[in-house]
């Protein structure tokens, strides 16, 4: 670290240090799967779905495939390589012996994030626009959208990787809430059709609300709740999970 | 060949320790079972999301002059992915750790197992694992009245055909790979299948160079046997579909206890 960077500064120096030996792997991750459930479920399925809410099957779906890639991107970077910067490579045990302090590690690791959702997105909404899947100029805000959900999500489920033992907890955390909620957040179907007893649960996941911008912004139509309301719930989890993942740190790195 | 290959070396008792060893793995914590029980659990949200929510969309659906539900359509495939991931998680991520970190093919090649042995011992064992997925997935289709009971019965020999088939081609994928990160590539081929084997729909819809493309790959021969009698439409073309299914499953088979006799024998 050299002279005068801020120590956050530093650590997001060494999350992209090591995505530049990793980066290829990531790219099907975020670039390739996204695109790929575009054309399976949105032009293959959409085929018989005929319109959606007064758009074509692939223009419903595209913003929603947009936020949930920036959602399992949020989560999937912030389960193993946490817990394994504890607990098998010790990284955060050797920032704790530099100047950087578990907020900067944190807000390293956030920014980092940030970062890499943003690339997937603007990648996967060049493809959305040569699809002819964006029908108003308000789509520049999904990156936006998409980096707000990022830390709403990435900061709580850090918390989490950094107090548990076990990496089993991860695929529970996989199965039994990061694919039901892609599934059921209004990213294939409008939230209408579910059951009006689940419905609460899409509206508790971060997700949804992250859908609701993009796909407002991407056709430029008005979302479900007021724009206020769901940016606002969206950026309680993302303060809430900040404070709980510093306070996770800096417990762990106590002993 | 392969038939005569494996009758003249393999010992039932031999196999059967391999199996006996993944059996008391399940003692060694939750972490193990309850992975393995949740696994279950994905196609069948996939079925109630797409088949379900986004079937509500689209209605009926004719394929081949006979018109069903969205759901009956999708529920088969799903059927067919279940047997396919229940029996690649074990092949895959298990054997792979098993051979490369844990070291527990050399302990088990210190005793009278040979390398064919463990390859059929772990095969079995990923069967185990993916008929457990189908056996509960039929009962919920049946429930969901998306098959009729007789079918669901002619059905579950065919996921179990389909457990072999992937669980062959696992592990001789698993004797190739290099590290974790390769593990990225063939999930994304994984799902790939997933996507565009015939699973959310027809494959007649896509281009005709695509068609063919996918009609080389595995999961749409184990979707179109599974789909064909859940459906109760039985046809001789189904026997082709099984055949390929069969031959994948002897020449994985093959290929990984060759690849384990040099890889832990030399």
């Amino acid at each position: 670290m050299s002279l005068g960077v801020h120590p956050t500064v530093a650590v997001l120096e060494r999350h992209l240090t090591l995505y530049r030996r990793l980066w290829q792997a990531s790219v099907f991750s975020s670039f390739v799967l996204p695109v790929l459930f575009l054309l399976s479920i949105g032009i293959g399925v959409g085929g018989y779905v005929g319109k959606v809410q007064g758009v074509e099957y692939p223009s419903f779906i595209a913003p929603g495939v947009l936020a949930s890639t920036a959602f399992q991107i949020a989560v999937g970077e912030s389960t193993y390589s946490v817990l394994g910067d504890f607990k098998w490579v010790r990284a955060y045990h050797a920032m704790r012996a530099t100047p950087v302090g578990p907020a900067d590690m944190v807000r390293g690791h956030l920014l980092y994030l940030v970062l890499r959702v943003t690339i997937a997105v603007v990648a996967f909404l060049t493809v959305v626009l040569f699809f002819g899947g964006l029908h108003s100029p308000w789509a520049l805000v999904t990156p936006l959208v998409c980096a707000v959900l990022t830390v709403s999500v990435a900061a709580p489920v850090t918390a989490f990787a950094a107090t548990i033992e076990h990496d089993s907890y991860f695929s529970l955390l996989f199965r039994f809430v990061v694919i039901p909620s892609t599934l059921f957040a209004g990213v294939f179907f409008p939230l209408e059709q579910l059951t009006a007893v689940l419905r609460p649960l899409a509206y508790a996941s971060p997700l949804w609300h992250a859908v609701e911008l993009c796909r407002a912004a991407t056709l430029g139509t008005a979302p479900a709740w007021p724009v206020v309301v769901h940016a606002g719930y969206l950026l309680a989890w993302a303060v809430v999970g900040f404070f709980l993942a510093v306070r996770a740190f800096r417990r762990r790195l106590e002993d | 060949m392969v038939t005569a290959l494996v009758a003249s070396r393999v010992s039932p008792g031999r196999v059967g320790a391999v199996i006996g060893r993944n059996v008391g793995a399940l003692r060694s914590g939750p972490s193990y079972w309850i992975v393995l029980v949740s696994g279950f659990f994905e196609p069948l949200l996939y079925l109630l999301s797409i088949g379900v929510g986004v079937g509500a969309l689209v209605g009926d659906l004719t394929v081949d002059g006979r018109t069903m539900p969205y759901a009956a359509f999708v529920a088969p495939a799903m059927l067919a992915v279940s047997a396919m991931s229940g029996a690649l998680a074990e092949t895959t991520f298990n054997f792979f750790f098993k051979l490369k970190y844990m070291k527990t093919f050399e302990a088990v090649l210190a005793t009278p197992v040979r390398p064919i042995e463990i390859a059929v011992g772990e095969l079995v064992w990923a069967i185990v694992r993916g008929s457990l997925y189908t056996g509960i997935f039929l009962v919920v289709m049946v429930a969901m009245g998306l098959t009729e009971p007789g079918w669901a019965l002619a059905a579950f020999p065919a996921t179990v055909l389909v457990g072999l088939a992937f669980g062959g081609l696992g592990m001789a994928v698993s004797t190739l790979m290099r590290g974790w990160q390769d593990f990225d590539l063939m999930g994304t081929g994984q799902f790939a299948l997933f996507l565009f084997s015939g699973t959310f729909s027809p494959v007649r819809d896509y281009p005709a160079a695509v068609e063919v493309l996918v009609q080389v790959t595995p999961l749409y021969h184990a979707v179109e046997l599974v789909r064909g009698l859940c459906l109760g439409v039985p046809g001789w073309g189904l026997l082709g579909h099984a055949a390929y299914l069969v031959a994948l499953a002897g020449v994985g088979v093959w290929f990984a206890s060759r690849r384990l006799t040099r890889v832990l024998c030399d």
